[in-house]
């Protein structure tokens, strides 16, 4: 339904509506699991299980212990990635930021090596590794990497100029310097980096798993599908979707909790 | 400041360095997986100017336009729509997250077996994943439109038409535009994945063949075709963003 001016002039375009969203966001996913169970069973979506079927999937797996071995495999190489990424993305981010001539120097060629799908590597990495788990974690890596670096060098370059002329005046020293003046400019923005490459990270993992296969949920999704297990394969579908929206909520939780005495986040923090 | 050529000769450094590592690291090297860089090059320009380039980077590119295309008209003008219907855009918001960081290429198996291994299979998939970043910044864009200019257009009582096309859209492009830039990326991944799993033509397809035969030159210029395609068309998003977004840039300084 398209709006006219006035109806959406009425109100404040940004109008607090989260009573009603407690109410309206679970109605929305009833009402359209209920739509898919209607279709579903009335065969108008052709192969397409009932979202019953689906649940009734899940619920399986979970029972026979099916679920834990591709979960846990996915997961640890998704962690495993994902920390290496944040150590390998400050080291170098941070000293590419706090100095102008290492910025200027490495600006262009990060900028082209973050434009390069990570899963370009895919033929490569399994020629070396095969479908082991060095390939997922080295490829999420490869992607992950770069949304650190350049958060932290964004961080670092942040720094403001008055209070880095007044730490040098009054030489203070270069671990002071970095602990009392870059690290806390650069927080939020690596915080941020860290979130980013944690969703990129989960991501890159669960579609190597697949088109590599190599293990997990994504090369679960695979077999399922051939072995014809359609409602299990949903199951793992979905599952990947919640893992995802999971993944992100709790590293921006985690944001606001640990970045709450930064200014950027006092007046969102609740 | 700086002297204009420091200015291209600095950033360009780098680069012709970590390329000379590269080719005089694998001259003569026995390595299959790491072939002289020397080889590598001569193969790309046997095979990449421009041969190869109407049967494996046309269908890519096809691709990847038509998802994205596809994906940009369909978010923004649904994104315009929830973003002016607050309410609707919240209850759904849920929904739009769990699509949002379901990965797309999880669909992929599901998707060849209902459509099968054409472009259409294809640029579904792009649309499946590359539509969320461009709808929820539409949507955020034009939910943070500043309470001055609704006012202003209220007691101008601006037209619908003249409304959306004219102060909605203009005003949340510069998120519309990061939207894109986040689903340039999406589609890219996504063409590559879907060519590498479905596919009897393309670049994707192309490298993964090459991997089949132990082509490992083949292989890689490949790979460097794709990175090219990947910077090329960032490039190329940046250049219209700079020129669509220039009144905003000269509102703001």
């Amino acid at each position: 339904m398209a709006s006219s001016p006035t109806t959406v002039l009425a109100r404040p375009v940004s109008a607090p509506l989260w009573k009603s969203a407690r109410v309206a966001q679970p109605a929305v996913i009833i009402a359209l699991l209920l739509l898919w169970q209607l279709a579903a069973s009335i065969g108008g979506l052709g192969a397409v299980p009932t979202p019953i079927d689906v649940a009734g999937a899940l619920i399986t797996i979970v029972a026979e212990g099916t679920i834990w071995e591709p979960l846990t495999t996915t997961l640890s190489s998704w962690a495993t990635s994902l920390m290496l990424a944040i150590v390998v993305g400050v080291v170098v981010g941070f000293p590419l930021g706090a100095s102008r001539l290492a910025y200027r120097l490495t600006v262009f060629t990060l900028d082209f090596m973050r434009t390069i799908p990570a899963l370009v590597l895919v033929p490569l990495v399994v020629l070396i590794y095969g479908s082991g788990v060095e390939s997922t974690i080295l490829l999420s890596f490869v992607a992950a990497v770069w949304a650190v670096i350049m958060q932290t060098i964004y961080g670092a370059r942040d720094v403001d100029p008055v209070a880095r002329d007044t730490f040098k005046s009054f030489q203070v020293g270069r671990g002071d310097t970095v602990k009392l003046l870059f690290l806390p400019t650069a927080l939020p923005y690596i915080a941020t980096g860290i979130r980013l490459s944690a969703a990129i990270c989960l991501l890159v993992t669960i579609s190597a798993q697949i088109v590599i296969p190599a293990g997990g949920l994504g090369e679960q999704i695979l077999i399922t599908q051939l072995g014809g297990a359609i409602a299990e394969m949903y199951a793992y579908i979905i599952l990947c979707g919640i893992l995802g929206v999971c993944v992100n909520a709790s590293f921006g939780w985690l944001e606001a909790k640990a970045l709450a005495w930064h200014p950027s986040h006092r007046k969102v923090a609740p | 400041m700086i002297s204009r050529p420091t200015r291209f000769v600095v950033p360009a450094l780098l680069p012709i360095l970590l390329v000379a590592i590269w080719w005089f690291a694998s001259t003569g090297s026995t390595s299959i997986f790491f072939p002289p860089l020397s080889e590598i090059l001569e193969r790309f320009s046997e095979l990449w100017l421009f041969t190869l380039v109407p049967e494996h980077v046309v269908p890519s590119l096809q691709s990847i336009f038509l998802g994205l295309g596809i994906s940009i008209v369909l978010g923004i003008s649904l994104g315009v729509l929830l973003g002016l219907n607050g309410y609707v855009a919240t209850a759904l918001n849920p929904v739009l997250q769990f699509l949002r960081y379901l990965p797309a290429v999880a669909l992929l198996p599901l998707a060849i077996q209902l459509i099968g291994i054409g472009q259409d299979m294809r640029v579904t998939i792009i649309v499946l994943g590359a539509l969320w970043p461009i709808l929820l910044n539409t949507i955020d864009g034009v939910r943070s439109i500043p309470p001055s200019l609704v006012d202003v257009a209220r007691s101008n009582r601006v037209r619908t038409v003249d409304w959306v096309f004219r102060i909605v859209i203009p005003s949340a492009s510069p998120q519309i535009f990061a939207g894109v830039r986040a689903s340039l990326a999406v589609s890219v991944i996504l063409m590559f994945a879907s060519e590498l799993l479905g596919a009897s033509r393309g670049i994707g397809y192309f490298i993964l063949e090459a991997q089949r035969q132990f082509s490992l030159p083949e292989m890689w210029s490949g790979m460097i075709v794709l990175g090219i395609i990947g910077y090329a068309l960032n490039v190329a998003l940046m250049v219209i963003e700079h020129y669509a977004l220039a009144w905003h840039r000269k509102s703001r300084a």
